[in-house]
């Protein structure tokens, strides 16, 4: 009788795991790992080039990194004497440093003039930088974004940012394992945001501690590249290390043709390592849950932390916890009421989550022949200088300026508001980004995190809304 | 440009005996700890004046004198108890520099987030993860006297002790002062013939 599946059958994970073991895990430390990509930017950076040139260090594998300005750069132009209005001479310091730590060390920086700039976890899909199979790493939590291809890949502190600029290596404990299938369709009007906040809820805020997600199953399946982005984005925010979709053609077609990719037979001999990735069938996980995308309505955060979420029809929710009272007196939001509703002072599109083309042609789909709320700011941060390009040659951006928004430069902006890009105190904002703690986007400020198209539906609206409301046609990237 | 050295060598951690500061909240994340609008640092050191910034002091810059930070001696409170889930959020390694510099040196909690026990490991500051009972003694006893105790590890408390794990090779660096990135270095020649059998 023939075997159902290899006699040892492995998950995604296993075999990318396997594959990057320098030396096992042994009981005194953990397994050694190689790294197949570093991105570097300007935050968590310089105190490992600090460590690294007191010790008289080399970058070992400069080929191996690739360094961007994102999080503290400004998104308005520079001034006619070509200054860039950085918020503080600090951070502009900040920058300045990372272009000397990558000149002396001879690694690859996405600076100002450079058509590849962007945030750190949409150049490197976009630029065919991650491939399926890497293991990649970055010193920012949202790293498990190139998990979509089928990449191992998470956040890492500064002292773990130089192990790996100095060895190309880091030691890490192996993971627990939990695929997450998601079953049916997604449903019109409900984008992959809403199906990362409803797994996030699900999991929990500290759910996936100590686990890889592994995502699977038909509404996975028929996401596009970018809506699997978004949802292996958010997998930190359930405490996950990283979150995994097997490759599939979807990957391979998204990458063919990408600047960084392999070419010609190259390419197919790389595509054909990469299908094989996927997990046998019989492989086991240390955790197994599952969800129905086709009951999946839009979500929106009510709290301060982001599993605090639920259907944005739905009602604010009696507090059942300590916790979650003090969220709500945070948020300044009534139990029982309707979120739907609530003045909104502040939209943001843009950020590793949803700064992609797909999610402003979301936000530009509600917004065009349409004014936001006057008392309402928007603003609109492209992911990259590549997504800036696009949206402007399809004028996505005049349908923003057009609607009363501010179409900026790419960088992270109000996600993480220390680039001056920031939520007044006490102002409430709907934004697609991923963190929607308290002070998250300035000190005071209220977030809720949503959809691209639940933040333009509520600009328009100037208060919380439902974008089924709005009509455009489904929005499944 | 201020060049910052490499990081403080690290005092061998074994047992330590301290008062415990108190902050209930669940999920503490690390945007609390330190917001990221103090992350355009250079530097690793003098972050502990930012440490729950926007929880000790007024938007003007005066200190809130009922936040618990703001009434105790750093010294000898070195053993943070906070609510459930504490760490997650950002990989800032910004957060354990914050709260060593402030003087802590172990912290408690039912759960500690993968990153922020990684970086904290790094940098001599101990988590600790200890059953919902124990937690919920801790918390009902501000400023009690504690015993971490490293090598034993071991909580030890009004009398009673509870065992916690902790990451072997990260409990080696703390007890004998290891230096990870040295340890890395040694394997070098491995990590060689690793890239060399890779390419082949
Ligand atoms: S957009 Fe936000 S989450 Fe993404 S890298 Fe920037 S700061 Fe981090």
């Amino acid at each position: 009788m023939a075997p159902p599946h290899p006699p040892h059958p492995r998950t995604l994970f296993d075999k990318v795991w396997k594959s990057h073991v320098v030396e096992p895990e042994a009981p005194d430390r953990p397994a050694l790992i190689h790294v197949d990509l570093h991105l570097v930017h300007e935050v968590t950076s310089p105190q490992a080039f600090s460590e690294l040139n007191a010790r008289g260090l080399e970058v070992r594998r400069p080929d191996l990194t690739i360094a961007t300005i994102d999080h503290s750069t400004p998104t308005l132009a520079a001034g006619p004497d070509g200054r860039r209005p950085y918020v503080t001479a600090r951070a502009e310091a900040q920058v300045a440093a990372l272009r000397g730590n990558c000149a002396r060390h001879g690694i690859e920086l996405f600076d100002w003039e450079s058509p590849n700039r962007g945030v750190v976890h949409v150049i490197g899909p976009e630029q065919g930088l991650t491939w399926p199979g890497m293991v990649v790493v970055c010193g920012d939590s949202h790293t498990s974004t190139h998990g979509a291809f089928g990449a191992l890949a998470f956040g890492i502190g500064t002292s773990e940012v130089g192990h790996v600029l100095a060895t190309q290596c880091l030691f890490q404990r192996r993971p627990r394992t939990l695929r997450l299938r998601i079953d049916g369709r997604l449903p019109p009007g409900v984008g992959a945001k809403d199906l990362a906040l409803a797994v996030v809820s699900t999991l929990g805020f500290s759910g996936g501690t100590g686990h890889v997600i592994e995502y699977a199953g038909e509404a996975v399946r028929g996401l596009g590249m970018e809506g699997r982005m978004t949802l292996c984005n958010m997998s930190i925010e359930a405490g996950a290390r990283a979150g995994m979709v097997a490759p599939d053609e979807t990957a391979v077609d998204y990458l063919r043709g990408r600047p960084r990719a392999p070419v010609g037979d190259a390419f197919d001999r790389a595509a054909e390592r990469w299908l094989a990735l996927a997990g046998d069938d019989g492989a086991a996980f240390d955790g197994e849950i599952s969800l129905d995308a086709s009951a999946l309505v839009p979500m929106a955060t009510w709290g301060s932390s982001p599993d605090q979420a639920s259907a944005v029809d739905a009602a604010i929710p009696t507090p059942g916890t300590a916790t979650a009272r003090r969220a709500l007196d945070y948020m300044r939001l009534e139990p029982g009421k309707p979120l739907i509703g609530t003045p909104v002072d502040v939209v943001f599109v843009g950020s590793c989550t949803n700064g992609r083309i797909s999610d402003l042609r979301a936000a530009a789909a509600i917004l065009r022949d349409r004014r936001i709320d006057p008392r309402v700011r928007m603003l609109v941060a492209p992911g990259s200088e590549a997504v800036r390009r696009e949206a402007e040659a399809e004028g996505l951006h005049e349908i923003f300026l057009a609607a009363g928004a501010e179409w900026r430069l790419p960088g992270c902006s109000m996600c993480i508001a220390m680039n001056g890009d920031q939520v007044r105190p006490g102002k409430l904002a709907v934004s697609t980004s991923n963190r929607n703690f308290e002070g998250r986007q300035g000190p005071g400020a209220r977030t809720i995190l949503a959809s691209p198209a639940t933040a333009a539906a509520s600009a328009v609206a100037g208060a919380v809304a439902d974008p089924r409301t709005y009509a455009v046609a489904s929005h499944a990237g | 440009m201020r060049v910052e050295p490499g990081p403080p060598a690290l005092e061998p951690f074994r047992a330590l005996m301290s008062r415990t500061v108190v902050l209930p909240h669940a999920n503490i994340d690390t945007d609390q700890i330190i917001p990221a609008r103090f992350l355009t640092t250079l530097a690793r050191t003098g972050l502990g004046p930012l440490a729950f910034h926007d929880w000790r002091y007024h938007p003007g810059g005066a200190p809130k004198d009922d936040f618990v930070l703001n009434t105790i001696t750093a010294a000898d409170h070195r053993i943070l108890v906070a609510g459930d889930n504490f760490g997650c959020g950002s990989s800032r390694e910004h957060a354990p520099w914050a709260l060593t510099d402030f003087g802590f040196r172990a912290v408690i909690s039912t759960k500690v987030a993968d990153i922020f026990t990684s970086n904290a490991l790094k940098n001599g500051l101990l988590p600790i993860e200890v059953d919902a009972a124990t937690h919920a003694r801790l918390i009902a006893a501000p400023g009690a006297d504690v015993v971490v105790d490293l090598e034993a590890r071991e909580v030890r408390f009004d009398g009673r002790t509870t065992a916690f794990e902790v990451e072997p090779f990260g409990r080696r660096c703390l007890l004998d002062g290891v230096d990870p990135l040295g340890f890395i270095l040694s394997r070098l020649p491995v990590i060689e013939a690793f890239e060399k059998a890779r390419a082949a």
